[in-house]
């Protein structure tokens, strides 16, 4: 609350300087009006997490673009009904440039685009695309691939946990990618998975971790948005790799590293095309080649050539030599779903629907 | 120090007086929120009530949100004077919109508009009903409290709907993505006013008003209830049955609940997906006691609960204000009716000290 109160007098303070500067300049010239810029939150931005790092996102290109933009936001938009609502005022009272952060709001988006056809939009980790809606997406599963291998160099019980939301594509992804991570230290790791069906739920998620941990899991990792993962591996003293953010200082002794998300050059880069009125709708996956997936700095517990190995990965995930899901690619029964020789391709990777070769249990469907 | 004594006769007139009171409390309280946050109060209440409703489109957004809330209210306000305590609208809304939800994908490619809506109406009233027929099935038989047991359900309903959407019915072309299938047009309710998202199913809520104040003031059912409400010995001594009012209390807030889930994917959302409603099934809770459980108190209290919704987008949008403003209102306003009505049925007294140890 305190830094809300703090930023929100500091806006005060930066807004009126601006506006005596722009009234010193109105009689010599019109000042360009400044590109009004939108981000709708599908959750509250809070000190960690998916919300958080778009917001990053969001305060990158103030602190770059200053008083050429204004920026607005509005966070904890339901998807569904108020989505549209939300896009739809943030189109009508002016904003050029709307980024919607959630899946559930494409549908939202795409009617509202339809309407104002002279407003962008740029939808994450959706599929539909329009003449002014473009979407983007970051490739979660490579920086998954990199944590799998810290993974498995420091599991001693060979057992690895993963607390997941909803079996979609791309959970299900990071899931596969991890695991393969971590059998290419050792084939013999497992990994189990606990499904608690909510984005967030910090109650179901310590949970689903406490259980892991005591089937054996040394090493936990989430693909949820709450800190409680890490949290609860550091209270029962075993190792965690935290995801969206870094979340060491809720872990720090159990925090490995952590899968994060870049968000800021995208968002630059488009705020950027904007203003030079070359913005054109395009589907952007971005992976570690682009930054738009890192892993955060590794803990001092992790041995050098571990490191190494890390940093060597990185480099071949960056440079393409390396794909989380070269063939050959095993299903859990050892079918053959990528022959070896050849890369999965994009589409079959974006409708993945069953577990890789190491994965325990069922996959829900 | 302070004592609360019982009113010998609380006041009509501040009976109806008191949420206007509250509502007055909230916006001061709220002036000096806004100040404390660093906002100029006036030019804040001009963003959060009067910005989000001065155009027709944002006017219609008011409708489309008040309408679920103030149908589910009347719905709760039959079981409500009849002290039935349904608290899990929400779960009976979720139910009504999967059961209509299910009948617009079994039979929107084979079926025309003037079949297929009704059918949905229908299919989501009968949702909600058999939802809220489970607490009232095990109060009347086995005496559990329908508060718990309804409010519990909600989340039984939205692992059903989490189930559904991640499963069977999930769009095949959606890449995985947990949603239902686009309804075709023939499953959607026609737009009243152009530019807006007004639906249909606004008039539902309106045709609801009317046949419930009619039920209210001249049915037999209806003054049974009230009378069950206020003086179950009475009622008990009239020979008035206990397990009818408890069924018919906790239908009528299922069904309401059950069309409010319809009138939405049918309406503004267009498929069924997670979550179906932002909260309305509990919001409508607070609308039911600030109107009073009277229609058109209800009418209003829906209105004003709505544009605190909107309110808190807006003073988002223009104030960079966070989200929870909303809630900060909402819970003033209950809390304001609350502490009005307490002051309605008791007065404050001071006692001086020596006279309470005088009496102790």
């Amino acid at each position: 609350m305190k830094k809300t109160l703090f930023a929100q007098r500091f806006k005060t303070l930066a807004s009126s300087l601006l506006l005596a500067s722009t009234l010193g300049l109105a009689g010599t010239a019109a000042a360009e009006d400044p590109l009004k810029v939108g981000f709708i939150y599908v959750s509250p931005i809070g000190d960690a997490g998916w919300t958080y790092q778009h917001d990053l996102g969001r305060k990158a290109i103030e602190e770059k673009f200053g008083d050429k933009i204004q920026v607005k936001y509005v966070e904890s938009v339901p998807e569904g009904a108020e989505a549209e609502r939300v896009t739809r005022e943030m189109a009508s009272s002016g904003s050029k440039l709307i980024f919607g952060t959630s899946f559930g709001f494409m549908n939202p988006m795409l009617k509202v685009a339809k309407t104002f056809p002279d407003t962008h939009f740029e939808h994450a980790t959706g599929y539909k695309t329009e003449a002014n809606l473009g979407n983007y997406n970051a490739r979660f599963y490579e920086g998954r691939y990199l944590s799998g291998i810290v993974a498995g160099s420091m599991t001693k019980t060979k057992t690895l946990g993963y607390v997941a939301a909803f079996p979609i594509p791309e959970v299900v992804m990071g899931i596969n990618a991890f695991t393969r991570g971590a059998q290419s230290v050792n084939p013999d790791i497992k990994v189990k998975v606990i499904w608690v069906n909510s984005w967030f739920d910090p109650g179901r998620e310590r949970e689903a971790a406490v259980t892991l941990m005591d089937q054996d899991a040394d090493v936990i990792t989430h693909h949820t948005d709450s800190t409680a993962v890490v949290i609860a591996a550091e209270e029962k003293g075993k190792y965690a790799i935290a995801y969206h953010s870094d979340m060491s200082k809720y872990g720090p002794k159990a925090q490995l590293t952590a899968v994060t998300h870049h968000w800021e050059k995208f968002y630059i880069d488009q705020v950027q095309q904007a203003l030079d009125k070359t913005w054109k709708p395009t589907s952007i996956w971005g992976g570690v080649k682009e930054g738009m997936i890192d892993i955060a700095p590794l803990n001092a517990v992790v041995p050098k050539e571990v490191a190494e190995k890390v940093e060597k990965a990185k480099a071949a995930l960056a440079d393409g030599s390396l794909h989380p899901f070269a063939g050959p690619v095993l299903d859990q029964d050892g079918k053959e779903t990528v022959a070896a020789g050849s890369n999965m391709t994009d589409e079959v990777l974006l409708k993945m629907d069953y577990y890789v070769k190491g994965v325990d249990g069922k996959l829900p469907k | 120090m302070l004592r609360l004594e019982p009113r010998s006769a609380p006041s009509n007139l501040m009976v109806y007086l008191s949420p206007l009171l509250a509502m007055i409390l909230m916006l001061v309280v709220g002036m000096i929120v806004f100040t404390i946050l660093g906002q100029p109060p006036f030019k804040a209440f001009h963003a959060f009530f009067i910005e989000p409703i001065n155009d027709w489109y944002g006017f219609g957004e008011l409708l489309i949100k008040a309408s679920p809330l103030a149908l589910i209210a009347l719905g709760l306000a039959v079981g409500f004077r009849a002290n039935v305590w349904n608290i899990g609208a929400e779960g009976q809304l979720t139910m009504g919109a999967i059961a209509a939800g299910g009948v617009t994908l079994w039979l929107q490619d084979s079926t025309s508009a003037w079949i297929l809506l009704p059918l949905m109406f229908i299919a989501g009233a009968i949702g909600g009903m058999l939802w809220a027929s489970i607490p009232a099935f095990l109060r009347t038989r086995f005496n559990t409290s329908e508060i718990l047991v309804s409010l519990m359900l909600v989340y039984v309903a939205n692992l059903i709907l989490s189930w559904l959407i991640h499963g069977p019915w999930r769009d095949p072309d959606g890449y995985g993505f947990p949603q239902s299938k686009m309804f075709e047009a023939n499953a959607l309710l026609p737009i009243l006013i152009e530019g807006t998202r007004v639906h249909a199913g606004v008039l539902l809520t309106l045709v609801a008003l009317v046949l419930a104040a009619v039920f209210f003031r001249w049915s037999l059912t209806a003054f049974q209830m009230r009378v069950a409400g206020l003086a179950p010995k009475a009622a008990l001594y009239a020979g008035f049955k206990q397990r009818k009012t408890v069924w018919f209390g906790l239908l009528a807030g299922g069904a309401a609940a059950g069309l409010a889930g319809t009138a939405e994917i049918a309406g503004p959302i267009g498929q069924l997906l997670m979550p179906i409603s932002p909260g309305y099934g509990f919001a409508a809770i607070i609308v039911a006691f600030v109107g009073r459980l009277h229609p058109v108190g209800i009418a209003l209290a829906s209105l004003l609960m709505a544009l605190l919704y909107l309110g808190g987008e807006s003073a988002q949008m223009q104030l960079g204000l966070p989200a929870a403003v909303s809630g900060v209102f909402q819970g003033m306003l209950l809390f304001f009716l609350l502490a009005t009505d307490v002051l309605i049925q008791f007065r404050v007294r001071w006692i001086s000290k020596t006279s309470t140890e005088a009496a102790s």
